[in-house]
């Protein structure tokens, strides 16, 4: 059974239709990158995976879970599925290790000694074991994303999404967080990323999804997609340098 | 005829004392309403949020004397006699509350939206929101206008004198009609507001460059 099941999924916000019944499945271990200009509904289709959005008709199931609106469901279906957001998003008032403690603590009622060799382990993994105690607003753009990572690994989730994670780095800081996720990838982790950096789609996920205008245009695994584009679309935006 | 002397001083020191007890009930009560109004306002309910915002706009756009007639001379016409004390309390406390759920409402919307779906993707309940994510920045956000609304609360109470209850200014003013010596008597009592207020006032500057500070960029 697929980690992530996308069938026929429309959304429109109000007239404008942004998902035009796009059908995709992740399965379990798998990386598959989203890409795009901006508009084409790729970001709209991931944060309709964790139900951050609505959408009007067709289904989606993640780990197992059914993707609606009810409270309850969705808490249950975050619990198994991480999200990774462009602007870092951590919470400025608590220290590093409270970031990623809080969750664990506090969803699944995990001790605080259990939470804290947890959020040690996991900050471990993301190469900032030096920052438990640091503020968010001391370290810098590529770390916080860093914590991001390990603050969602925390929950132990089977499922990763990560909607454009550098785009809002510094070149020079993007390589920190690819590497990262680079790393999960090996180890197994099933992710479902929205990104623009094509050098990431092309080496690290296994298939690529080329969106444009509310649907998905061309897909297939992301070396062949790379190399033989067989849309114009896909052509230009490959050629464009992806921007 | 009586000089002003040192048992008018105390006399006016002691009212001093129940001008901050009445702000200090006034505030904590009002908090408390306060506090209630401004989530309710934020309530996906649209019955709770018309309601607050209903009670919000009324009360602030009618002077705190009216309410305090109100609620002194008003109830007493249905047979209810409040005492000066408990309807200035009441009255400075539906004041307070009016003023604080707009502060509060302001800080709580200031929190930026990113860090409810951070924390709704966290698979954080609504109430596990405020109380973990929310509500501790929007206290930090709150505390430097809040502060300052306390300052005006301070100076506000002198309006409770209209009902007969004795406090700072009421208490000068006691003391004047005894004595007519009001230059030195309404220096002493404005000294003790200032006395009061200025800490307040710093406070607020303070905690307000403190929150600048550390705002995340």
């Amino acid at each position: 059974m697929p980690a992530v099941l996308i069938e026929d999924v429309h959304k429109s916000y109000g007239a404008l239709e942004v998902l035009k019944g796009v059908s995709l499945a992740v399965e379990p271990g798998q990386v598959v990158a989203l890409i795009g200009r901006s508009g084409s509904g790729k970001s709209t289709l991931l944060r309709c995976v964790n139900g951050l959005e609505a959408f009007q008709s067709g289904r989606i199931e993640v780990a197992g879970h059914a993707v609606d609106q009810d409270p309850k469901r969705l808490r249950d279906l975050r619990k198994d599925v991480g999200i990774v957001f462009q602007s870092y998003n951590l919470f400025p008032h608590l220290t590093v290790g409270q970031n990623i403690m809080l969750s664990p603590r506090i969803t699944k009622n995990v001790p605080q000694a259990e939470a804290l060799a947890l959020a040690k382990d996991v900050l471990a993994q993301v190469g900032l074991s030096d920052k438990f105690d640091s503020y968010p607003d001391n370290l810098s753009g590529g770390q916080q994303q860093r914590v991001a990572i390990a603050r969602s690994l925390a929950m132990k989730p089977k499922v990763m999404l990560f909607d454009e994670v550098t785009s809002a780095l510094d070149p020079e800081l993007t390589g920190e967080v690819l590497l990262v996720m680079e790393k999960l990838a090996k180890g197994g982790m099933t992710m479902l990323l929205v990104t623009h950096e094509m050098n990431f789609a092309r080496t690290v996920a296994s298939t690529t999804v080329f969106m444009h205008q509310g649907k998905i245009w061309e897909s297939g695994p992301s070396a062949q997609l790379f190399a033989a584009p067989q849309t114009p679309e896909l052509r230009n935006f490959v050629k464009a340098g992806a921007h | 005829m009586v000089t002003f002397g040192w048992p008018e001083a105390f006399f006016i020191f002691r009212a001093a004392g129940w001008t901050l007890l009445l702000t200090a009930i006034a505030f904590m009560i009002g908090g408390l309403m306060g506090g209630v109004l401004a989530i309710l306002r934020l309530s996906r309910i649209k019955l709770l949020r018309r309601f607050a915002a209903g009670y919000i706009l009324v009360i602030q756009s009618i002077p705190v004397l009216m309410v305090l007639f109100m609620s002194y001379y008003g109830l007493s016409l249905f047979g209810i006699e409040l005492p000066p004390f408990f309807a200035a309390s009441a009255s400075l406390a539906i004041y307070v509350s009016a003023y604080l759920a707009e502060i509060w409402r302001g800080s709580i919307e200031a929190v930026p939206f990113q860090q409810w779906e951070a924390s709704s993707s966290l698979a954080h309940s609504p109430a596990q929101t405020y109380r973990y994510v929310i509500l501790p920045q929007a206290v930090r956000i709150s505390l430097p206008p809040t502060v300052g609304f306390l300052v005006q609360l301070v100076k506000n109470t002198s309006i409770v004198s209209v009902v007969g209850f004795v406090e700072l200014s009421r208490a000068g003013q006691l003391v004047n009609n005894a004595t007519f010596q009001p230059f030195q008597i309404f220096t002493l009592v404005a000294a003790i507001y200032f006395a009061i207020c200025f800490p307040l006032s710093r406070l607020s500057r303070h905690l307000e460059k403190v929150m600048n500070a550390s705002r995340p960029h």
